[in-house]
């Protein structure tokens, strides 16, 4: 039997040298190419942060209060700014994260096509491409201008940046619901409201918490709008997020990295490591949080 | 289109294990009276002029092919269709005496008695137990006891507990297609419903799995009236006390179609005996 089998001519099962075959090599190439091209200019960002601003980080460094730019580089540290960042942004995050996802919400199952729901959503589209340093002198010539510089009308430039993202993010979250699932709460009696809330948004939830997060996450680095709305330029701890001048990371890092003094360059640099740390223990937060909430969907 | 009156003779006529004695109600009560209802989507007449009864404690199936407007009548039972934007329903559709589209009458009251049963499973990306129990917490069931009652117990009747008692805090995403469904079912039923509608429950199953259906359903008719589109004929024979064969009639002046219901009768009748020829020729012709 086998002897007949062997002596016929198979199938032919190896891929003829074609151009077919060519074409998936110069493909799988050029893909492998523009992956490292992206990859080089992100390496050598984290690489020469790590290797200037590692070197001056420690716990005093960022409790320490901010002394003057020609303090030498293991002199104060950057607590003001660190607190700062974190008392705006995670107030920045109360303000536009609940609006943001709530506003979602209504675009994707109340709106439908109507004409209120497609202007917000145009605006909101809008809203994403409007440079931050806009979104600063906006604030600044409504809120500033008449209750001075706060933490607030920092969170205030900040949430309006963020707000478009939370709501395209989540918006988008929503539309991958399957409507199958709506429906089967809809025949078990359910009203539209908690359809909403007890099936699409835990269906939903994994992606909307990690899009909000990487909202957070961009938000924490934006510079421009905070310029004109908390000043920055403090060296003590301002508790008071809602009012006086504040600091933040992104804002020393502007004016240590434009000093000429050697101390406030290497403060400047642990300043940015820090910043960026932050950013990435957002995104590993984001990560967990959406595998957490996305237990039961597979 | 006859014969909706001969209630009694066809629960004398089925053999007595079908249909078990009813202690709820006269046999063979109406349950859905439909008179002259055509059902639009926007501006296409999807359905028209279809009047026929749905009787209590039988399984009713639609057949028919894909375009007649099975689906779409089903779905007008617990007025699912009004989730779709621009869907109208003309005529008078009766549930038990009352109009099913009067000015008074909440939608969510209604899919509350008449339950539906997809032709997907769609579990929600819950637990099993917390899929089971979703319909009874949203009637404001909070007692943990009676919860893990009517979870056990609807389980059981949807011949899944067996299956999944050791696991009830896993993931309803995590089942079978087959056990999906059943969950599907188990689901449905855990809200103790007067009606449950099918919408091609075992199209996307196995033999195996569609015989556990439909022997479920011959086991839930006895407490629940059933109706159910399918497309797949023997399955009608086998599960179905009553039969409507669904068409699809083209208009040749405006080149439109819509569908239309064109004989109803017992199932043997409908299978055995259809008068009219179209019946005829979907019901001989096409089988296999």
């Amino acid at each position: 039997m086998a002897d007949v089998t062997a002596q016929r001519p198979g199938p032919q099962l190896q891929e003829p040298r074609s151009w077919r075959r060519t074409k998936n090599r110069i493909a799988t190439v050029l893909m492998v190419l523009s992956f490292v091209l992206v990859i080089i200019p992100l390496g050598f960002v984290l690489v020469s942060v790590v290797a200037k601003g590692a070197s001056v980080i420690s716990w005093s460094f960022l409790t320490s209060s901010i002394p003057v730019s020609v303090a030498p580089a293991n002199e104060g540290g950057i607590g003001p700014a660190v607190v700062g960042t974190l008392e705006i942004t995670a107030l920045a995050t109360v303000i536009a994260v609940p609006l943001g996802i709530l506003g979602a919400i209504y675009l994707n199952e109340y709106g439908g096509k109507n004409i209120l729901a497609r202007l917000i959503g145009f605006m909101a589209d809008v809203m994403t491409g409007v440079p931050s340093i806009i979104m600063g002198l906006f604030i600044y010539s409504l809120w500033v201008l008449h209750f001075g510089y706060s933490g607030l009308a920092g969170a205030f430039a900040l949430g309006c940046l963020m707000l478009p993202i939370v709501i395209r993010s989540t918006f988008e979250m929503l539309r991958l619901v399957p409507s199958a699932l709506r429906e089967g709460a809809y025949a078990l009696g359910a009203t539209k409201a908690r359809v909403t809330m007890t099936v699409v948004m835990p269906a939903a939830l994994g992606g909307i918490v990690s899009g909000a997060l990487l909202a957070v996450a961009r938000a924490a680095g934006e510079t421009a709008p905070l310029l004109f709305t908390i000043l920055g330029g403090l060296s003590a701890v301002n508790v008071n997020v809602f009012s006086g001048a504040n600091i933040a990371l992104p804002i020393l890092i502007f004016s240590n990295a434009s000093s000429p003094y050697t101390g406030a360059q290497a403060r400047g640099w642990g300043a940015a490591l820090t910043l960026i740390a932050i950013a990435f223990i957002l995104m590993i937060v984001a990560r967990l949080i959406s595998a957490r909430f996305s237990r039961f969907s597979r | 289109m006859e014969e909706p009156e001969q209630t009694v003779v066809t629960h004398v006529a089925r053999p007595a294990s079908a249909s078990r004695p009813q202690e709820f109600a006269p046999p063979g009560e109406v349950v859905f009276d439909v008179k002259n209802v055509s059902i639009w989507y926007s501006a296409f007449k999807a359905v028209t002029d279809v009047s026929f009864n749905i009787h209590e404690h039988e399984v009713t199936a639609f057949i028919g092919s894909s375009g007649s407007g099975k689906t779409t009548v089903l779905r007008a039972f617990n007025r699912m269709n009004d989730l779709i934007p621009g869907a109208r329903v003309d005529g008078d559709m009766d549930y038990r005496g009352q109009a099913l589209y009067g000015n008074d009458v909440s939608p969510i009251a209604v899919r509350r008695r008449i339950g539906m049963v997809f032709q997907k499973p769609n579990p929600f990306p819950k637990s099993i137990y917390d899929n089971v129990a979703y319909g009874p917490r949203i009637n404001g069931e909070r007692n943990k006891g009676r919860l893990n009652e009517i979870v056990e117990r609807s389980l059981r009747r949807a011949a899944l507990w067996d299956e999944v008692k050791n696991r009830l805090n896993t993931s309803g995403l995590s089942l079978s297609g087959g056990q999906a469904q059943r969950l599907c079912i188990a689901r449905t039923i855990a809200v103790e419903p007067d009606v449950v509608l099918m919408d091609e429950p075992a199209s996307a199953l196995d033999p195996i799995a569609t015989g556990a259906i439909e022997d479920l359903m011959h086991e839930l008719k006895s407490q629940y009236t059933i109706v159910i589109v399918t497309h797949n004929m023997q399955q009608a024979t086998r599960v179905s006390d009553r039969t409507a064969f669904f068409s699809v009639l083209t208009d040749p002046d405006s080149d439109t179609r819509t569908g239309v219901l064109v004989e109803y009768g017992r199932t043997e009748q409908i299978f055995e005996d259809p008068h009219d020829p179209r019946t005829q020729a979907y019901v001989t012709g096409r089988v296999g």
